[in-house]
């Protein structure tokens, strides 16, 4: 179905290709998932299969692509929109109409096809991805889930016979994720669509894919069963890592694999004991009580008619990572800007130090809460990573090269002549954290900070925040990604519709969550939450063995 | 077969949304009527009957409650009127409402004279010719009110295609914008900016710039893979000559247009040059037409419901010119000297009958009550599927 022939594509102005020597085949029919770090050239090749790259981003493709015999060198992508159907990162800068039913027949439109047969189309797609009753909606009135959905079924309508997908459920919560993913499946399995599929969270796809393609970052590729790839990739999902380290064979994909073989394991865990909580556990009674950092009591947020909090109390305390967790649009942002004072708070106190941040200037509130917001590049306005760097100091009146120090302790070696913009997103994400954290915050709160981030970005993020409650601060995780939260959180915090529902050690609440738990306690039962404390386990089970 | 009528009647009332041509021509006509007069008891006819119909067919979509906009910048545009003739020297004629004291202006400015006494027939004239303009704004907003606007631009000829979705694309920027500069505004306040003066301009222009253009390259790459711009091959010398007939087109029927309202011009350069411009301007749109392959998703049909609105607003159009061209009498009251409006009762007739659609029109279905059916639908499967 789609065939990669010799291909090697290079940037302009990029020291080395973004692919190279590319031989790749594609049988029509099977989902799948491409892998590897961000900048290893991931969105390269799906661009590659419907013509975008090179005819709309530059660049020199050398070899052939051919996706359904056509040759993508004559075909450019408006020609092969018929074949191909492209689904973005973000589905709402995707959408040219206003409604969900427009939408879905804008494609068909461009392609000249009669209103009889559009209006036919139209109703099979919604009624396929369960998007029927929202036929009239305005789009950006859908939840992030639900516009996953409308994208991929405004490409469905024009027939294509491939569907290739750049990320798509790195914006969703599980559930959301969960529908996109079944969709797709639905459209590989019932009508025979050849998907592929670039996923950072591959813990939600690889069970589905039949076929991994894995970018190892020097512009090769490496293709073959899920299975055998994984064995040898640098990236892979939590399950997969707990196969390998417990020598499973063959290397499992799914949690319900994975539960088959872990029998044996499980019963030796059960010797070992619990896990060491990675730090002391703050809500173990016995234990001394920390510094509270913030005291909420009775906060209440609302957008017109809409309560977006509803009289939440939240205390923080010094040296704990809190993770916020709760579907998309259940107040978690509300409720961290409104905490940080630079937010609308209708009702309710915030103390931080004495102080209410809603009500002291801007400037004393970053001081007392720094918050790294969801588009953290909103924050960078200046030319050069150095020009940031001397703007924060100023800002918080601090000695000229403090944020440049602390930039260089969280990621070191970033060049200070560098564009804001041109650097990956762990490494900006680093960037707006130096320049909240120069102002010397006692809490530190991150909404959605894994968005784009590959693993090992991610593992930097998990060590960052860490030696940040390590040094004395209240750290806040909004976020989505249960793995991330399994690895930094000793408290989860969940909320459902402006309410807090859950709250306490994050082994406990995330552990028995139907819809949260991380995919090794999904594996092994509650206590235990990732594959570094297994490893842990067992290396207690064999010097205890030896002694 | 006795209920036949009856059958029909109720499949032509049933609620749907009318083709955005029937309305803009209601409405239009009903500008043109109102741009015949000054007096202010048909004016004010007019605007009621907009009113009532806006009232009795608008739907409950965003650009439907925008009429109540439009009734505000007609009220300012009456009052502006007033209050100009009332602070540049009100008073011709003999009729002094008050005096207000003069401020006197230096020489050069002689002919200006601010304050002073000001007259009745000043203000009332200020009124009507106020009041006038206001109409018209009202029957343009409840046109807008009425119909899509974007729906509008959809019927456009083919050949207008891409400057249609331009324009679409560019009416949905602007929600975006302002989204991007408030969301940047309150990123500004973590970094301790109070979000004013030339300093923080800066911190929020270059990252709603920097949005603004990513968000524009995603949408081109998102279009271009969607099959925009797709077209049929035509060789190069048919698009030069369709291209350079829509122009010259275009460019006589200007040049038409300022020869026909302006009477000193010589004739040739009026209605013939108008017609050979259209007729020039219609062959390029032919043309390049034929270029663009594309269809339309649910175009909205031109029924009877559509004939009957649109013929509504014509009919008071065409009426007022004729009846006010034969007796004009009642075209602008007379304000030297002073006396009260009349209006005859043909007029008044006739402006009611652009007040039809009201009745006449099938009713705009609610996204509420769609919303509404929907979720009772919903929990009636769940009702069937419990036990």
């Amino acid at each position: 179905m789609i065939r990669f022939e010799d291909v090697t594509v290079t940037y302009v102005g990029a020291e080395r290709p973004a692919l190279r020597d590319v031989d790749l085949e594609l049988p029509e029919g099977e989902l799948t998932l491409v892998v590897g770090r961000t900048g290893a050239g991931k969105s390269t090749l799906l661009r590659a299969i419907n013509g975008l790259v090179p005819h709309f981003t530059g660049g020199h493709l050398e070899g052939r692509v051919t996706v359904d015999g056509l040759d993508t060198r004559d075909h450019p992508p408006r020609e092969l929109a018929h074949v191909v159907g492209m689904v973005g990162q973000d589905p709402l800068a995707g959408f040219v109409t206003d409604t969900v039913e427009e939408e879905l027949a804008y494609g068909m439109e461009q392609l000249a096809v009669p209103p009889e047969v559009m209006r036919k189309r139209v109703e099979e797609t919604l009624d396929l991805l369960g998007i029927a009753e929202l036929r009239r909606r305005p789009l950006r009135t859908l939840s992030g889930g639900q516009q996953q959905r409308v994208a991929i079924g405004a490409v469905l309508t024009m027939g294509p016979r491939v569907l290739v997908l750049d990320e798509p459920t790195s914006a969703l919560d599980p559930t959301a994720a969960e529908d996109a993913l079944a969709a797709i499946t639905r459209l590989v399995h019932d009508l025979g669509i050849t998907a592929v599929v670039a996923e950072h969270r591959m813990e939600r796809v690889v069970q589905y894919a039949d076929r991994v393609v894995l970018l190892p970052g020097d512009g090769v590729v490496v293709s073959g069963p899920p299975a055998e790839v994984l064995a040898i990739s640098p990236v892979a999902p939590p399950v997969v890592e707990l196969g390998r380290v417990a020598g499973w064979s063959p290397l499992p994909l799914s949690v319900r694999d994975a539960r088959r073989l872990a029998g044996p394991l499980r019963e030796s865990l059960r010797l070992a004991g619990a896990p060491g909580a990675p730090s002391p556990d703050p809500l173990r009674p016995g234990a001394p009580p920390r510094e509270v950092a913030l005291e909420a009591r009775k906060v209440v947020v609302r957008y017109g008619d809409v309560l977006a909090v509803r009289g939440v109390d939240l205390t923080l305390e010094r040296g704990t990572v809190t993770a916020l967790m709760g579907r998309n649009g259940s107040g978690k942002s509300s409720l961290l800007w409104a905490l940080q004072g630079s937010g609308p708070r209708h009702a309710g106190t915030v103390a931080v130090q004495g102080q209410d941040p809603g009500t002291v200037p801007a400037k004393v509130a970053r001081e007392l809460v720094g918050l790294v917001p969801q588009s953290a590049s909103d924050l960078l306005y200046l030319e050069t990573v150095d020009a940031e760097c001397a703007a924060a100091d100023q800002e918080s009146g601090r000695e000229a090269g403090a944020a440049r120090a602390l930039l260089d302790r969280i990621a070191p070696g970033i060049a200070g002549d560098r564009h804001p913009r041109d650097l990956s997103e762990g490494q900006r994400l680093s960037l707006v954290l130096a320049v909240q954290l120069v102002a010397a915050p006692d809490v530190l709160m991150l909404d959605e900070p894994t968005r784009g981030l590959d693993y090992g970005a991610k593992d930097e993020l998990a060590r960052i925040v860490g030696e940040l409650a390590a040094a004395g601060r209240a750290v806040v995780v909004a976020t989505h990604d249960v793995e991330f939260v399994a690895h930094v959180a000793e408290r989860v915090v969940v909320m459902a519709e402006g309410e807090i529902v859950a709250d306490g050690d994050a082994a406990e609440v995330i552990g028995a969550s139907p819809m949260f738990a991380p995919q090794v306690a999904k594996v092994l039962g509650p206590p235990w939450l990732t594959v570094s404390q297994v490893v842990e386990a067992r290396l207690g089970i064999l010097t205890g063995g030896a002694r | 077969m006795t209920d036949r009528p009856g059958t029909r009647w109720r499949s032509y009332y049933l609620p749907r949304t009318l083709h955005p041509g029937a309305w803009w021509v209601w409405a239009l006509g009903l500008a043109v009527a109102a741009s015949r007069t000054t007096n202010p008891l048909l004016l004010a006819l007019i605007l009621a009957v907009a009113c009532t119909v806006v009232v009795a067919r608008r739907g409950d979509a965003p650009w439907a409650l925008a009429f109540r906009l439009y009734l505000y910048v007609g009220a300012f545009i009456v009052l502006m009127r007033v209050v100009f003739r009332i602070v540049f020297g009100g008073n011709q004629g003999g009729t002094i409402l008050f005096t207000l004291p003069t401020v006197p202006l230096p020489d050069w400015l002689a002919g200006i004279r601010l304050l002073g006494a000001v007259s009745a027939e000043s203000v009332l004239g200020g009124f009507y010719d106020g009041l006038r303009l206001a109409t018209m704004i009202v029957c343009i907003g409840a046109a807008n009110a009425l119909a899509n606007p974007k729906r509008l631009l959809k019927t456009v000829p083919s050949a207008l295609y891409d400057v249609g979705s331009a324009v679409v694309v560019a009416l949905s920027v602007f929600p975006q914008l302002a989204e991007s500069v408030q969301r940047v505004r309150r990123a500004r306040r973590l970094r301790g900016g109070s979000g004013r003066g030339l300093r923080a301009l800066r911190g929020i222009l270059i990252p709603v710039l920097e949005d603004a253009l990513d968000r524009s390259l995603l949408l081109a790459s998102a279009m271009d893979s969607r099959g925009y711009g797709r077209s049929a091959q035509v060789p190069q010398g048919t698009r030069l000559v369709a291209g350079a007939c829509t122009v010259a087109g275009l460019l006589g029927v200007c040049v038409g247009v300022y020869g026909v309202l302006d009477g000193t011009t010589p004739r040739y350069l009026g209605l013939p040059m108008l017609v050979v411009g259209l007729a020039l301007a219609a062959a390029g749109f032919v043309l390049t037409g034929r270029r663009v392959r594309r269809s339309r998703y649910r175009p909205d049909p031109w029924g009877l419901a559509e004939s009957v609105v649109a013929g509504s607003g014509v009919a008071v159009g065409l009426l007022l010119y004729g009846l006010l061209s034969v007796d004009p009498t009642n075209l602008h009251p007379s304000l030297f000297p002073l006396n009260w409006p009349q209006a005859e009762v043909s007029l008044v007739v006739s402006i009611l009958v652009g007040a039809l659609p009201a009745v006449l029109a099938p009713p705009t279905p609610l996204t509420v009550d769609e919303i509404r059916s929907a979720g009772t639908r919903h929990t009636a499967d769940l009702v069937g599927v419990a036990p």
